[in-house]
């Protein structure tokens, strides 16, 4: 993937954000609750679980569906990143090599049980931080984290992570452009051309945030950044809100698929 | 009115690195009048500029806005006063959405949230960018960016405009509608840019600035007529003016 398609992708997730369906115009703080809940329960499992997992892919699914984000498109992202996850799981099944359960004919390691159990979790928590992306603006994310308590400091930190990101990436872009543009058949394009044009980034990039703070001061800046309180939570938000612990409560303290087992085990037996 | 009076007197600003950007800068602009700040590259336009609202502070001379005395004490007063626009709109519009962007200054001076969305709402319809608000900066087009960057000053309510190359890098027809948009402002403007065209449309009075002093003060239409006193300076003709 070249660097051009890697600033479209970005700016993919960010236009997302901006879609109107039911689940874009919850309130953001509703969401950012119900995602970090959806995280810690789903990090709370002990690391042999693998079939309680399960129920919790119903969110992601459910929160795609409505909310209108193409499926491929997530999975494309978590598979990105999965690479990591892999690394840290893969010796599982060779250092733990205690059978844990037997499968009719199969014994199965413990080491095995774990790395799938981190693979679920991996792929649950990071679908679910990427669907919060895709279904809320980042500034909305941004307001929520304010309003909840995190400290302004760092909340002006990422509005300006934010709004600069792209104004840096158009940066990069453009020396880059300008590199290839004179640089034939490889040459200019090594590792210490590439140091120089990383340094002349970092400097325009310094300048530009003099100039950034000149325009603040310009405009009365003394030291915090002051908002405006722009969404109210609904009777909808509290629906939402209130379901999604429900259900995350269930399939986190009631052996949910288990039971869905017996049942079905039941009709036919 | 002699609160929007602004005063230069033989200001002197050198760099930090030696450069003498300011040698004696001397003028002064009376309430509602609209001068133009023209000259070379590095003539010392922006360094100008910014001593109207504090950001740089005169080596020796002083900056006087009505009554007000350029210090370091009245600095915040200054920057009341003065609302400036930059050339490139993106160093400008820091916040995450066009709204948070306007609502910005209004609420640093302390106004109510009643107010501020007034503001606020004023101030994108003047310049034509209400349906703009809740969009982030970095989806708008140039001619947007430098709008809603306009739009951001003005909901200050400063009594002095200032703007560094307000028509650079837009279209033809932005540029037309900005200027339209100046002629519009009943505040005293000070306007530095190589687009004479413009400045001859906007400004009654023009500042030629070279070599960090002022080489030139006098209606527009005498000065940029002058072609000698422009080449001197780098400057040429402006275009209206070429045709024969």
């Amino acid at each position: 993937m070249t660097f051009n398609e890697k600033y479209f992708d970005v700016g993919r997730l960010d236009r997302l954000s901006y879609q109107e369906t039911w689940v874009h115009r919850l309130d953001p703080r509703t969401k950012v609750i119900a995602t970090m809940l959806f995280l810690i329960t789903v990090i709370s499992f002990p690391k042999y679980e693998v079939v309680a997992l399960v129920p919790f892919f119903l969110y992601p699914v459910l929160v795609m569906t409505i909310g209108d984000i193409p499926f491929r498109f997530i999975i494309k992202k978590v598979l990105a990143v999965s690479p990591f996850v892999i690394f840290i799981g893969i010796f599982n099944p060779l250092l733990d090599t205690g059978t844990a359960a037997i499968i009719p004919g199969i014994p199965i390691s413990a080491g095995w049980l774990s790395f799938i159990s981190i693979l679920l979790k991996f792929f649950l928590t990071i679908s679910a931080a990427l669907l919060l992306i895709a279904t809320t603006s980042f500034p909305g994310v941004c307001h929520a984290f304010r309003r909840l308590g995190v400290p302004s400091l760092i909340i002006s930190q990422l509005f300006f992570l934010y709004r600069y990101l792209f104004v840096l990436m158009e940066e990069a872009m453009r020396i880059i452009r300008a590199r290839d543009m004179r640089a034939f058949d490889r040459r200019g394009t090594g590792i210490k051309v590439f140091a120089r044009l990383v340094g002349t980034l970092f400097i325009r990039t310094v300048d530009r945030a003099e100039r950034i703070y000149y325009a603040m001061l310009a405009r009365g800046f003394q030291g915090d950044i002051p908002t405006l309180k722009k969404s109210r939570m609904t009777a909808t938000d509290f629906a939402f809100l209130v379901t999604t612990i429900a259900l995350i409560f269930v399939f986190r303290f009631f052996s949910f698929t288990e039971e869905i087992g017996r049942t079905v085990q039941g009709l036919f037996i | 009115m002699s609160h929007h009076i602004v005063e230069f007197d033989n200001v002197f600003f050198r760099y930090p690195d030696g450069t003498e950007a300011l040698r004696g800068i001397n003028f002064r602009i009376t309430h509602g009048e609209s001068v133009g700040v023209v000259g070379a590259n590095g003539a010392g336009k922006s360094t100008l500029l910014q001593h109207m609202n504090g950001y740089l502070m005169p080596t020796s001379g002083t900056v006087t806005i009505g009554d007000l005395s350029l210090t370091k004490k009245t600095r915040q007063e200054f920057r009341k006063k003065v609302g400036i626009v930059f050339q490139n709109p993106d160093d400008q519009l820091f916040m995450p959405t066009v709204f948070d962007d306007v609502a910005f200054g209004p609420l640093n001076l302390g106004l109510d949230e009643a107010a501020v969305r007034e503001r606020v709402h004023k101030s994108l319809v003047m310049v034509n960018g209400l349906t703009l608000q809740d969009k982030p900066p970095h989806h708008l087009s140039c001619g947007q960016k430098s709008a809603v960057a306009i739009a951001a000053v003005m909901a200050m309510e400063p009594d002095i405009l200032a703007m560094d190359e307000p028509a650079a890098n837009l279209d033809p027809r932005s540029r037309r509608s900005l200027i339209t948009l100046l002629k519009t402002f009943k505040h005293t403007k000070i306007i530095a840019s190589h687009d004479l065209d413009l400045i001859l449309d906007v400004c009654e009075r023009c500042l030629v600035i070279g070599g960090g002093c002022v080489v030139a003060d006098g209606p527009s239409s005498e000065i940029l007529s002058d072609g000698k006193l422009l080449e001197e300076n780098s400057l040429e003709l402006p275009l209206s003016l070429q045709r024969r």
